[in-house]
C-alpha cells in the first residue's frame, strides 16, 4: 500500500488514520514506518548491549583475582572479542543512527517518513541477522572469533584463527556494514530532500545536523571496512595474500584499512550523541542553544579531521607519518572543545531543571571530558609509545564510549521515551540508575588508568600476585558490578512503566523542535499539521508566541500574499 | 539546494587539501588513495547538486519565509507496509551463512533476494504515482 503525502503547512486536512494495516507479528515484519523500524533498532541494540554487558561482567570477574581460572584463556579471548564487536558494531552505532536517527529525523524536519522506507526496513533486517550471525559463533565447535574486535592480520588468517567462528564474525560485520551504508544513504537523502517548507539547513535541530554529518562519515568509512572484510575472507578461503607477507601482501594494510574505517567510526558513534545532548541542554535550561552555527561548523570540522587521523592507532607499527597524524589528532580537540564550551554556555544563566535527561547529559560532559583529555595525551607519540596496548588505552576509550553511548544515550532515551511510547518513565528510578552507573563507571575505569601506567597490558586473562595489579583490579570489578546493578534498575524502570503506565503528554518538557508538536506517540506519517517554521525552535515559537524567535505571519497577512 | 551543494563541495575541497599534504609529506599510497576517494565522494555529488541548483528555483525548504502557495504540493509516495524487505534480508542472511558453512542455502538465499528485488521494484512502480 502506498500513500501520497501533502506538503507542510497546507496539510491540515490530512485524514487521521489513512488505512488499516496488518496487525500482530506480520505488522512488525512488514512495516516500513520509520518509527516502528527506529524502535526495533533501539530495542534490539539495547538487548545486544545487555548481552555484551554480561560478557563484560565475565571478563571483570576473571580479572578480579590473580591467577584466576574462572574462564579458560581461549574463552576469555572470545569474550573480549565479541564484547567489543557487539558494543561497537551492534550497539553504539545502530542505537544512534538506526534507532534515534530513524525515529527522530523525519519528525524533526517535518517529513512523513524516511526517503527510502523499503531500504530502511531492509537495513534493519540486515542488522538483526548480522547480530545473530555474530552470536552464532559461540555455538560452533571452534568457538567465536578470538582476535579482538579489530581483527588484526595475521592473527585473523586461516592458519592462526581456523574455524567457522572468525568467518561468522566477518559475515556478521559485512551484513551490519551494508545495513549501516543503507542507513547512511537514507539519512543524507532524507535531510536533503524531505525537509518541511521553511526548514532551511540552518534551522535544522542540532541533532539532525549531527546525523547528517554522521551519514556522510558512514558513507566514507563503512565501504572501506566492507572491502577490507571481503579481502580478509578471500585471504582465508581463496588463497589470496592481501594481508600476508608470504605472497607479497602487507599485514599493516589491514590496519590501515581497518582504522580508516575505525577512526571515523569513533565519531560516527560520538556525533549522534553530541547531537542528543545539544537538544537536551537548551530544553532543560529554558534557553535557545548557545552558538548554533559554531556547533554546526565544529561538527563539520570534527568529521573532516577524523578522516585524516586513522593512523594514530598505529603509531607503534613504525610505518606511519607520526607528525602528520599527531598534529591532526591534537587538532580535533579544538572543535570538540568548542562543543563542550557551547554546552556549558547553553546552561550558563539558564533556569536549570535537573530532570533525569538533564542529569544524564551533565554526567556525559564529565565522563566524556575525562576520556577526551586522556585522548589528547595519547595523540602525542611519546606518551602513546609508553602506554600503547595497556589498560591506559582501555580506560581512555571506555570513558569516551561509555560517556557518549551510555550517558548521552540514556539522556536521549529518557528524553524521548515519552514520545516513543506515550508513557512516562519513573523519574526516581532513572536518577537512581544514573548515580549507580556514574559511580560504578568511574570506579571501574579510573583504576584502569593507574593499572595502565603500571604496565598492565590489554587482553591478558591472567596476571600474577607479584605484578601488584590485584587491588586496582578488584576496585575496577566492584565498579563494574555496581554499573550492572544500575542496568537492573533500568530494566525495572522499563517494566514498571510498561505494566502500570502513566500517560505522557505530547510535550512533557516544553520542547523546542518539531517532534514535540505532534502527538505522543506520533500518528502514522507523523503530523496532522506541521507548525510554521520560522526559527530553529518552531514548537517553542508556537507555544510561546510572546517569546518567539521567529515571527509567524498572521492569517490576514498570509491571505494578502496569496492574492498578490 | 545551494547550501547542500556547498556542503559537499566544501568536504571535497577539504579532503583534496589533506590528500595533497599527506601525499607530498609521506608518499604513502594506501592512505592517499583512500583520502582521494573521500575527496571524490565530496566533489562528485557536490558538482551534481550544484548543476541542479543552477537549474531550479529555491525549494520551499530553502527559503526563510515561504508562502502558503509555495508550500503546497505533494511530498512523495510512501509505502506503508511491504513484506519484501524482510524477504530480502532473510535471503542476505542465508547467503551470509552459506559463505561460512558452504551449503546449498546459497541457492535459496539468492532465490529470496532476486524475487524480493523484482517484487519490490514492481510494487514501487505500481504505487509510485508521484
Amino acid at each position: 500500500m502506498t500513500l501520497l503525502e501533502q506538503k507542510g503547512e497546507a496539510s491540515s486536512h490530512l485524514p487521521v488514520e489513512h488505512h488499516q494495516g496488518p496487525t500482530g507479528y506480520y505488522r512488525w515484519l512488514s512495516s516500513t514506518d520509520h518509527k516502528v523500524i527506529g524502535k526495533n533498532y533501539m530495542y534490539t541494540s539495547l538487548v545486544f548491549m545487555l548481552i555484551a554487558g554480561l560478557m563484560a561482567m565475565l571478563i571483570r570477574t576473571q580479572l578480579a583475582s590473580p591467577n584466576s581460572t574462572f574462564v579458560s584463556q581461549q574463552t576469555y579471548n572470545e569474550l573480549f572479542t565479541i564484547h567489543g564487536s557487539m558494543m561497537l558494531y551492534l550497539f553504539a552505532g545502530p542505537f544512534a543512527f538506526g534507532g534515534f536517527a530513524n525515529y527522530l529525523i523525519p519528525l524533526q524536519i517535518g517529513a512523513p517518513d524516511m526517503a527510502f522506507p523499503r531500504l530502511n526496513a531492509l537495513s534493519y533486517w540486515l542488522y538483526l541477522t548480522g547480530g545473530i550471525t555474530m552470536l552464532l559463533g559461540f555455538f560452533t565447535a571452534s568457538g567465536a572469533a578470538a582476535f579482538g574486535w579489530v581483527g588484526y592480520a595475521p592473527l585473523s588468517s586461516s592458519t592462526n584463527s581456523p574455524g567457522a567462528g572468525p568467518d561468522l564474525w566477518i559475515v556478521s560485520i559485512a551484513l551490519v556494514g551494508f545495513s549501516g551504508i543503507f542507513t547512511g544513504v537514507n539519512l543524507v537523502t532524507t535531510i536533503f530532500y524531505l525537509r518541511a517548507p521553511g526548514m532551511t539547513m540552518f534551522r535544522m535541530p542540532i541533532f539532525t545536523w549531527n546525523m547528517l554529518v554522521t551519514g556522510l562519515l558512514i558513507l566514507i568509512a563503512f565501504p572501506v571496512l566492507t572491502a577490507a572484510l571481503i579481502m580478509l575472507y578471500a585471504d582465508r578461503h581463496f588463497g589470496t595474500h592481501v594481508y600476508s607477507v608470504k605472497g607479497g601482501g602487507s599485514p599493516v594494510l589491514w590496519q590501515n584499512l581497518f582504522w580508516f574505517f575505525g577512526h571515523p567510526e569513533v565519531y560516527i558513534l560520538a556525533l549522534p550523541f553530541f547531537g542528543m545532548v545539544s537538544e537536551i541542554f537548551p530544553v532543560f535550561s529554558k534557553k535557545p542553544i548557545f552558538g548554533y552555527k559554531g556547533l554546526v561548523f565544529a561538527t563539520l570540522a570534527i568529521a573532516g579531521l577524523s578522516t585524516g587521523v586513522w593512523a594514530h592507532h598505529m603509531f607503534t607499527t613504525g610505518t606511519v607519518l607520526l607528525p602528520f597524524f599527531s598534529a591532526l589528532s591534537l587538532l580535533i580537540a579544538v572543535p570538540t572543545g568548542i562543543k563542550i564550551f557551547t554546552w556549558i554556555g547553553t546552561m550558563w544563566g539558564g533556569q536549570l531543571d535537573f530532570k533525569a535527561p538533564m542529569t544524564w547529559a551533565v554526567g556525559f560532559i564529565v565522563a566524556f571530558t575525562m576520556g577526551g583529555i586522556t585522548g589528547v595525551f595519547l595523540a602525542s607519540p611519546p606518551i602513546d609509545f609508553a602506554t600503547h596496548d595497556t589498560y591506559f588505552v582501555v580506560a581512555h576509550f571506555h570513558q569516551v564510549l561509555l560517556g557518549t553511548t551510555i550517558f548521552a544515550g540514556f539522556a536521549g532515551f529518557f528524553f524521548w521515551y515519552p514520545k516513543l511510547t506515550g508513557r512516562m518513565y519513573r523519574e526516581k528510578l532513572a536518577k537512581l540508575q544514573f548515580w549507580m552507573v556514574f559511580i560504578g563507571f568511574n570506579l571501574t575505569f579510573l583504576p584502569q588508568y593507574l593499572l595502565g601506567l603500571r604496565g598492565m597490558p590489554r587482553r591478558i586473562a591472567v596476571y600474577s600476585t607479584t605484578d601488584h595489579f590485584t587491588f586496582l583490579n578488584r576496585l575496577s570489578t566492584a565498579g563494574a558490578y555496581l554499573t550492572a546493578i544500575g542496568f537492573v534498575v533500568f530494566l525495572i524502570n522499563m517494566w514498571v512503566s510498561w505494566r502500570s503506565p502513566i500517560k505522557a503528554p505530547d510535550n512533557p518538557w516544553d520542547g523546542h523542535s518539531l517532534e514535540w508538536a505532534t502527538t505522543s506517540p506520533p500518528p502514522s506519517h507523523n503530523f496532522h499539521r506541521v507548525p510554521p517554521i520560522r526559527s530553529t525552535r518552531p514548537t517553542w515559537d508556537m507555544n510561546h508566541p510572546e517569546h518567539a524567535d521567529g515571527r509567524v505571519r498572521t492569517e490576514a497577512e498570509l491571505a494578502g500574499e496569496v492574492l498578490e | 539546494m545551494k547550501f547542500e551543494h556547498k556542503l559537499y563541495l566544501g568536504l571535497g575541497v577539504f579532503f583534496a587539501l589533506i590528500v595533497a599534504i599527506y601525499w607530498f609529506w609521506s608518499g604513502e599510497s594506501g592512505g592517499s588513495t583512500l583520502l582521494l576517494a573521500s575527496a571524490l565522494l565530496g566533489l562528485v555529488p557536490g558538482a551534481y547538486l550544484g548543476w541542479w541548483a543552477m537549474r531550479m528555483k529555491p525549494r520551499p525548504e530553502d527559503v526563510e519565509d515561504p508562502t502558503r502557495e509555495e508550500s503546497a504540493g505533494i511530498v512523495g509516495a510512501f509505502p506503508t507496509y511491504t513484506i519484501w524487505p524482510f524477504v530480502m534480508g532473510m535471503g542476505a542472511f542465508m547467503i551470509g551463512l552459506a559463505m561460512v558453512f558452504g551449503s546449498w542455502t546459497l541457492v535459496i538465499g539468492f532465490a529470496f533476494v532476486i524475487s524480493a528485488a523484482i517484487s519490490v521494484t514492481l510494487e514501487s512502480k505500481r504505487g509510485g504515482a508521484v
